[in-house]
């Protein structure tokens, strides 16, 4: 009995020890490419074509973030992704939180109807020509409130909100409508100052949509000034207009060493700096959100 | 009389609604916007996929443009690309639903079972990481890792593996494989999530009895855990199933080129350059369309399969 108990302890030991390899495996796969990317950014360009620099930057120099910083393009690009970030999101966390309030009452006469409408857009959309004409035909096309409007709502997000809202206790909410209070003094007093953890969660969600995305730069954006900084990523990127633009760019502070290559390395780590920054401290919100959302979903 | 009361007792009902109404004007405002920009937003494109039947011309109206039944259905079935761009679609989806939808579910498991609390939130912090990326500044990482003189290369000619660098993304026999491999390291953290939250939901005791008994650590895993996550696993796979006809947009679209065009025209880029590079916008709407249909009546089988198989499902 004591023979085979020690054996068992020995292979779960083994186990044991197999499954932190595995995960010490996960952690360096997932962090070395962006390591890769940050130490070949601080490095002289002209040297780092040479490759060969896996661990630590071998002629140390911030020049390729000088040229960043100096070209007025990627910082009219970054102004660009700031402001439909900071706007856009808090604007769509509170208008999905105040149609998602009333959507949360029972008493709400047509409840049903109109959870109905907002799941079928769930599942089943126009798609991507349909949506075009529509934003050309509205007169949003190459117009910054493109960023802000279609994005101001999804159901998925109303959905976490409802599950949160319905769990809130109505005693405060009675006692204010008692002293006469209407619904919306109410939302705005009393509902928006206790939600500050979903209201977190879904802001997180929007604002790294909002950061990260290069789509509506890509289709719905003509004039360069209104490109956000992922879009002008993504030009350079898979279009490979670099030549120009990084011309321009490492021409500005007159440096032979930094190239295209190393300028594209420095706008990319700028680009995924702030949020990865960010994400850990908001962790316990995200995570939040989506036990919130599964339990409805 | 008996009319009379009937028409009252309508009359009363109506007048009883307007009252109810009037007493929720203000949470009936706060809904209806919501739903106004439903409409709008939603609803508007989707009666513009009318234009999938027509031949729509960008500078008039939808309702005015002339019938066409089904020709580009028709149009689409006959396009030369239509048997590559369906291959691709299957191809690169079914390889992510093969391999990217088994190993967050393990990848959870095998996280629940270190015993270290902050090795393992260490571990759960990094691995959300790469979600928080973009697919531009990821699709710019593997073509720098891909290129001739990236370190994909330089480790497998290390290796003597290869004897001369291969541009990987500019070859279309490549392309599925970094498809999948790039979403997986992207999204397995992420996706775990979910499954760790329902292992953590899982009644301790039930470990404590198992273990009591003399179960070993295999012997929980797929008594205790596999089980108790099903109901998760089972919803996640519906949603899985019913994006087949959809794979991911916005990696496609940075990681494709055209020298590997021939493994990454999917169905939503050949959309893409119909509509919007040649501007056939009623032909691009009608491959839409034909990949929306085919998408619900996905979820739908899937959904109904699932709920005779496991008793959970997504509704």
């Amino acid at each position: 009995m004591r023979f085979l108990n020690t054996r068992q302890s020995i292979s779960e030991n083994a186990f044991e020890l197999i499954n932190i390899f595995i995960m010490l495996i996960i952690c360096f796969l997932t962090l070395y490419p962006i390591w890769y990317c940050i130490v070949n950014s601080f490095n002289d360009g002209a040297d780092a074509m040479m490759g060969g620099i896996y661990w630590w930057p071998r002629m140390f120099s911030i020049d390729n973030y000088k040229a960043v910083f100096a070209d007025t393009s990627i910082l009219k690009a970054f102004a660009v992704t700031i402001l439909r970030t900071v706007i856009g999101t808090a604007l769509a966390v509170y208008f999905t939180a105040m149609v998602s309030y009333a959507l949360s009452k029972k008493e709400l006469a047509g409840r049903k109807i109109y959870m109905m409408i907002g799941s079928i857009t769930l599942f089943f959309s126009g798609g991507l020509i349909p949506f075009f004409i529509l934003i050309k035909k509205i007169g949003l096309y190459d117009n910054f409130l493109v960023f802000i409007i279609p994005s101001m709502f999804y159901f998925f997000n109303a959905i976490i909100f409802i599950a949160f809202f319905k769990e809130l206790p109505s005693a405060l909410e009675e006692s204010a409508k008692i002293d006469g209070a209407n619904d919306v003094v109410i939302f705005i007093k009393i509902i928006i100052p206790l939600s500050t953890p979903v209201l977190a969660t879904i802001a997180i969600y929007v604002g790294v949509y909002h950061w990260n995305d290069y789509f509506a730069g890509v289709i719905f954006i003509k004039s360069m000034d209104l490109q956000p900084i992922q879009t002008f990523l993504y030009k350079i990127i898979a279009e490979n207009t670099s030549g120009q633009m990084m011309g321009r760019a490492a021409g500005s502070i007159n440096q032979g060493a930094v190239t295209s290559q190393s300028i594209k390395l420095a706008t990319m780590v700028a680009t995924t700096f702030p949020i990865v920054c960010v994400y850990p401290f908001l962790q316990k919100y995200f995570v939040k959100g989506i036990l919130l959302g599964s339990v409805k979903g | 009389m008996r009319d009379l009361s009937v028409r009252a007792g309508s009359k009363s009902r109506i007048l009883a609604g307007i009252k109810k109404l009037s007493r929720q004007k203000y949470l009936q405002g706060m809904a209806l916007i919501g739903i106004i920009w439903m409409m709008v937003f939603a609803y508007l494109p989707m009666y513009g996929i009318i234009i999938a039947f027509k031949k729509y011309n960008i500078t008039k109206p939808i309702a005015s443009a002339p019938w066409v039944g089904l020709q580009h259905f028709n149009d689409f079935f006959g396009d030369d690309k239509f048997i590559q761009i369906l291959t691709n679609t299957l191809g690169i989806s079914l390889l992510k639903l093969a391999i990217g939808f088994p190993l967050p579910i393990i990848f959870a498991v095998l996280l629940n079972e270190i015993t270290s609390m902050r090795f393992k939130k260490y571990v759960q912090t990094v691995s959300y990481l790469p979600h928080f990326i973009s697919w531009v500044v990821l699709g710019g990482i593997m073509i720098t890792w891909t290129s001739e003189g990236g370190i994909i290369n330089h480790i497998l000619m290390e290796l003597k593996v290869l004897n001369e660098p291969v541009v990987f993304l500019a070859e279309p026999q490549y392309f599925w494989g970094i498809a999948v491999i790039s979403d997986i390291w992207k999204e397995l953290g992420w996706s775990a999530i979910i499954y760790m939250a329902a292992i953590a939901g899982i009644d301790p005791e039930l470990y404590e009895a198992a273990t009591v008994d003399g179960a070993s650590r295999f012997n929980r895993i797929f008594m205790i855990t596999l089980p108790c996550i099903k109901g998760t696993v089972a919803v996640l796979f519906v949603l899985a199933v019913s994006s087949i006809m959809g794979t991911n947009f916005d990696q496609i679209f940075v990681l494709k080129n055209p020298l590997n065009a021939p493994a990454s025209d999917v169905i939503d880029i050949y959309v893409y350059r119909m509509g919007m590079n040649s501007a056939r916008f009623s032909y691009a709407t009608a491959i839409n369309l034909f990949k929306s249909v085919i998408s619900l009546m996905l979820l739908l089988t899937a959904n109904r399969v699932t709920k005779k198989l496991t008793d959970a499902s997504l509704f």
